[in-house]
C-alpha cells in the first residue's frame, strides 16, 4: 500500500489556504509564488482545481536530469520524487520535461523545488478545511468518485420503472 | 516590519508622478491598517469639506496587517475616501484576491491624488509600477475590464475596477474585483470616476513575513477551533451563501425591509431562499461556495439563469442583493433579483442602495407623488421587469435613470418627500428593519458612513443567536440579547463599533470569520501580536484603538458639516408602529437610546467628542 496527494474538486472553493501552508513550510513566509501546489479557478464551470505534483511512478524530470538530482525515494507507506538541492545545478531541464508543470525555480536558491509530501505529512492537506485535499492509498483514492457514479446510476435507474 | 510590508505607494494622477513611502510604525501601531490608517492619513491630508469628486479628493486602498497570511478570512481591503453618496467619511471593504496580492507587491497601502487627464489605469508588478493608458477599457463593463486588463498585463493579474456607473458618476457606484467581489457603498467607484482611474492591477510575488510564528499558528488554530464549534450548524446552508444564511433569521424576526421598509414581513420570502437557489441557477449546485482568499467558509455564489425573460451569469446573488431587489421591491421573483444583482456587478453599483432607490421611487410612484410620464414605465411594487430596466438606466443615467443615480434621498427630495428615503445620513438602509432591531436601529443611526450594518452587527448577538463574544462574557452574558429590548443595546452598539473597527476593519480580517468563532476578539489580538510582534496590549487596548479610529472619523463629519441631528432616522422608523409581525407596535427608542449613547461615547449632548476624550484617545 501506498499513500497518495489526492483532491476532491467538487469540494474545492479556491481559497489557496493549501498554498499558504505550502509556502509557509518550505519558505517561512506567507508567498503563493512560491508554493509548490496551486489553485486555479475557472468561471464558467464555477470549479477550482488544484495542481500538484503527483509522484510518477516513472518520472519524466527524473530521467531527464543530468545531474542525477532527482530520485526516486521508497518511504514508509509512500512514494516521492525528490530533488536534492546538493546535487541540483539549476538547469531547469526537468521544468520542460515535466508534462503537468509541477517543477518550479527558487531564485534565492538558484534550483529547483517540487512537491515532496513534506515527508509524509503535507501541510496543505492541513490546511484545507473542506477536506478537498487528501492523502490517502493510492488503490483505494477513487472509492468515493465510484460510490457518487453508482449513486447518478441508481437514480436514473429508479427512473426508468421497466 | 513584521505583518505589515512597510511601504505607501503614492500616485498623484494630475501629474503622474508615482513614489515610494515608508509606513510609520506608530501610526501602524495606534491605527493598525484598513479603515484605521485609511481615515488617519485622509484626516491628515485633506480638508474634509472639499468636494468628493473634485480632484482634491484622495481616494486610498489599504490592506491590513493580517491580509495575505493564514489568518482564516484575511482578505479584505478597505477603500477610504470622501463619500460622494454622503459627504461623510467612506470606508468600503471588498475580499476576494487582489487585496493579498497588493500585499505580495510589497504594498500595504495606495494613496491615489489628483485626477489623470484621461482615462488610465494603474500596473505594479512587484516594485515596477506603471500609469497606462485607459481609453480602449473606458466604457466597458467591470468583467471586460478584468479580462482586458489580464490580457495586456499578466495573465495571474488581479484587478480592481470601476464600470461604466462609476465613470459615469453614478452616486453609489462600486468598486469591482475577482470577478465579482464589491467594496460597495457610499459610492467610492464614482470617486475612481472623478479621477479618471479605471482600474488598478496588480501581480506580486514577494512574501509576507511574519513575526512570531508559533503564537501566530495557536491562534488560527483557535479561530479555527471556533468555526467547527460554532459554525457547524451554518457549513451546510453554505450551499446557498449568505441567503441561506441570514434569510431565515431575519424573516423569522420580522425583520426583512419589505416594501420600502412599509413593513418588516415579506409573504414571498420563502420564494428567495438560499436552498431555491442552490437547486435552480447556482452553478455550484451542491457544492461548497466561492471562497476569497484563505476563508474556510467560502460564501460567494455564482449562478446563471436560462430563462429568457430575465437570463443573465454572474457571481452573487448574496443576502443583502436579494433583500434590497426582493422584499424591499416587493419582487418574490428569484431570477429577477438575480439578473438586477449581475448587472450591478456588471455596471459596477452598490446593490443596496440600488435597490433601496427603487424601492422608494415605487412607493413615490404608488402613493401618486412620482408621475408616470418622468419615469417612462409604470411602476409600482412587485413589478420586476420594469426594476430591472431601471438598473440598466441608472448605470448610464438614461432618461429617469439619471435621477435613481443621485441614491433614494436626492430623488425623494427632488418629489418633495425625503421621509420617504429608507436612509441615514443619505445612505440607504442594509436589509434589516430598524423597527425590529433596536441595537441595528442604533447601528444605522451612528455609523459614521451612513446606514450600514457591518459596523456594528448587534444583530449577531440578538436575531443570529450569538453569544460567544468576550464582551457578553466580561459581563456574565451566557445567552443572546433581546432584539426588541432597548435598554442593553447602546454599550453592546458602542462596544461592537469600537472593536469592529480594529480588529476586524482594520485587521484585514472580515466580519463572517468572526461571526463563527469562538471569543474571536481575543483570537485576533493574538493573531495580531502574533504577525506583527508589537505588543498591541491586548483586548481592552484594541478596543480603543477602535474608539480612536471611531473618534477621528467622527472628527472627519463634523469638519465636513455634519451634525449629531444627522445621527437619526427616518419618521416612519419613530413613529409609525411596525404594522405586523414578531415586532408589531414596537417603533425605534432612538430618544432614549441616542443620549445614553452620547455619554458612554465620551460626547457633549451636540454628539461633539470632549477635549477629554480626545486627549485620552491622542487625537487632542
Amino acid at each position: 500500500m501506498s499513500k497518495i496527494l489526492f483532491v476532491d474538486m467538487q469540494k474545492c472553493t479556491g481559497c489557496r489556504a493549501c498554498e499558504l501552508a505550502c509556502s509557509m513550510k518550505h519558505h517561512g513566509e506567507y508567498n503563493p509564488a512560491k508554493s509548490r501546489i496551486t489553485v486555479f479557478g475557472f468561471a464558467p464551470t464555477a470549479s477550482f482545481i488544484p495542481i500538484f505534483c503527483t509522484q510518477c511512478e516513472e518520472a519524466w524530470c527524473q530521467n531527464m536530469c543530468p545531474a542525477g538530482a532527482i530520485t526516486k525515494e521508497d518511504k514508509d507507506g509512500f512514494k516521492i520524487v525528490k530533488v536534492s538541492e546538493v546535487k541540483c545545478v539549476g538547469c531547469k531541464i526537468c521544468m520542460l520535461a515535466c508534462p503537468f508543470g509541477d517543477m518550479s525555480f527558487v531564485s534565492e536558491k538558484q534550483k529547483v523545488q517540487k512537491c515532496d509530501l513534506c515527508e509524509g505529512e503535507p501541510v496543505c492537506v492541513d490546511a484545507c478545511t473542506y477536506g478537498a485535499l487528501q492523502f490517502k492509498e493510492a488503490e483505494i483514492a477513487n472509492l468515493p468518485k465510484k460510490k457518487a457514479t453508482a449513486g447518478r446510476l441508481s437514480e436514473s435507474y429508479q427512473e426508468v420503472k421497466v | 516590519m513584521y505583518g505589515w510590508m512597510g511601504k505607501i505607494l503614492r500616485v498623484n494622477l494630475t501629474n503622474g508622478e508615482i513614489s515610494k513611502e515608508d509606513l510609520s510604525p506608530e501610526v501602524a501601531k495606534n491605527f493598525v491598517g484598513g479603515r484605521g490608517i485609511g481615515i488617519k492619513y485622509l484626516y491628515d491630508e485633506i480638508d474634509p469639506k472639499i468636494d468628493a469628486l473634485g480632484p482634491k479628493n484622495k481616494l486610498l486602498m489599504v490592506t491590513g496587517p493580517l491580509t495575505g497570511t493564514a489568518a482564516p478570512g484575511g482578505s479584505r481591503y478597505m477603500v477610504v475616501t470622501k463619500a460622494p453618496l454622503t459627504g461623510a467619511i467612506a470606508n468600503s471593504n471588498a475580499g476576494g484576491f487582489f487585496p493579498a496580492e497588493l500585499k505580495f507587491a510589497g504594498y500595504d497601502l495606495i494613496i491615489f491624488e489628483g485626477k489623470a487627464k484621461k482615462p488610465v489605469y494603474l500596473w505594479i508588478e512587484n516594485d515596477r509600477v506603471e500609469l497606462r493608458d485607459a481609453e480602449a477599457i473606458w466604457g466597458k463593463d467591470t468583467y471586460t475590464t478584468q479580462d482586458m486588463i489580464r490580457a495586456e498585463t499578466d495573465d495571474n493579474a488581479r484587478v480592481a475596477c470601476i464600470g461604466p456607473a462609476g465613470e459615469n458618476l453614478v452616486r453609489f457606484a462600486c468598486i469591482i474585483n475577482d470577478d465579482g467581489r464589491a467594496a460597495g457603498r457610499s459610492g467610492v467607484g464614482a470617486v475612481m470616476g472623478s479621477k479618471n482611474l479605471k482600474a488598478v492591477a496588480v501581480r506580486g510575488t514577494k512574501g509576507v513575513v511574519i513575526a512570531d510564528k508559533d503564537k501566530f499558528s495557536k491562534a488560527v488554530k483557535a479561530h479555527l477551533a471556533g468555526f467547527k464549534l460554532h459554525g457547524a450548524e451554518w457549513y451546510d446552508p453554505w450551499a446557498g451563501g449568505t441567503i441561506s444564511l441570514a434569510m431565515p433569521f431575519v424573516s423569522v424576526a420580522g425583520a426583512l425591509p419589505t416594501r420600502n421598509c412599509q413593513t418588516g414581513v415579506f409573504e414571498g420570502a420563502e420564494k428567495l431562499s438560499g436552498e431555491l437557489f442552490n437547486a435552480t441557477f447556482s452553478k455550484r449546485k451542491n457544492r461548497p461556495g466561492v471562497a476569497c482568499f484563505n476563508c474556510p467558509l467560502g460564501c460567494g455564489q455564482t449562478g446563471k439563469v436560462t430563462d429568457p425573460e430575465f437570463a443573465c451569469e454572474g457571481d452573487g446573488p448574496e443576502y443583502e442583493s436579494t433583500g434590497a431587489f426582493g422584499s424591499a421591491c416587493g419582487v418574490d421573483n428569484l431570477a429577477a433579483v438575480a439578473k438586477a444583482s449581475y448587472i450591478c456587478n456588471e455596471m459596477g453599483m452598490d446593490t443596496i442602495t440600488m435597490g433601496m432607490t427603487i424601492a422608494c421611487a415605487m412607493e413615490l410612484s404608488e402613493k401618486g407623488y412620482l408621475p408616470e410620464r418622468d419615469v417612462g414605465m409604470k411602476l409600482n411594487f412587485g413589478n420586476a421587469k420594469a426594476m430591472v430596466e431601471l438598473v440598466q438606466k441608472t448605470a448610464y443615467k438614461d432618461g429617469f435613470g439619471s435621477i435613481l443615480a443621485e441614491g433614494s434621498y436626492r430623488l425623494a427630495e427632488k418629489y418633495k418627500h425625503p421621509e420617504l428615503s429608507m436612509s441615514v445620513k443619505k445612505q440607504e438602509f442594509a436589509m434589516y428593519e430598524p423597527r425590529a432591531l433596536q441595537g441595528l436601529a442604533l447601528t444605522y443611526a451612528t455609523t459614521n458612513r451612513g446606514a450600514c450594518h457591518i459596523r456594528a452587527e448587534v444583530h449577531d448577538i440578538s436575531v443570529w443567536g450569538i453569544y460567544w463574544y468576550k464582551m457578553l462574557k466580561d459581563r456574565g452574558i451566557t445567552e443572546p440579547l433581546d432584539p426588541l429590548r432597548w435598554e442593553d443595546k447602546p454599550w453592546a452598539c458602542k462596544e461592537i463599533q469600537d472593536w469592529y473597527a480594529s480588529l476586524i476593519d482594520s485587521s484585514g480580517m472580515c466580519n463572517f470569520s468572526v461571526i463563527s468563532s469562538d471569543y474571536p476578539e481575543e483570537n485576533i489580538c493574538a493573531m495580531l501580536e502574533g504577525a506583527t510582534g508589537v505588543s498591541f496590549g491586548g483586548y481592552e487596548e484594541m478596543r480603543k484603538t477602535g474608539e480612536r479610529i471611531w473618534n477621528l472619523e467622527r472628527l472627519f463629519n463634523l469638519k465636513a458639516g455634519l451634525t449629531g441631528k444627522d445621527d437619526t432616522l427616518p419618521p416612519r422608523m419613530l413613529k409609525e408602529p411596525m404594522p405586523e409581525g414578531p415586532a408589531k407596535g414596537h417603533v425605534v427608542e432612538l430618544d432614549k437610546m441616542l443620549p445614553e449613547y452620547y455619554r458612554l461615547r465620551g460626547w457633549d449632548e451636540n454628539g461633539v467628542p470632549t477635549p477629554e476624550k480626545l486627549k485620552e484617545l491622542g487625537l487632542a
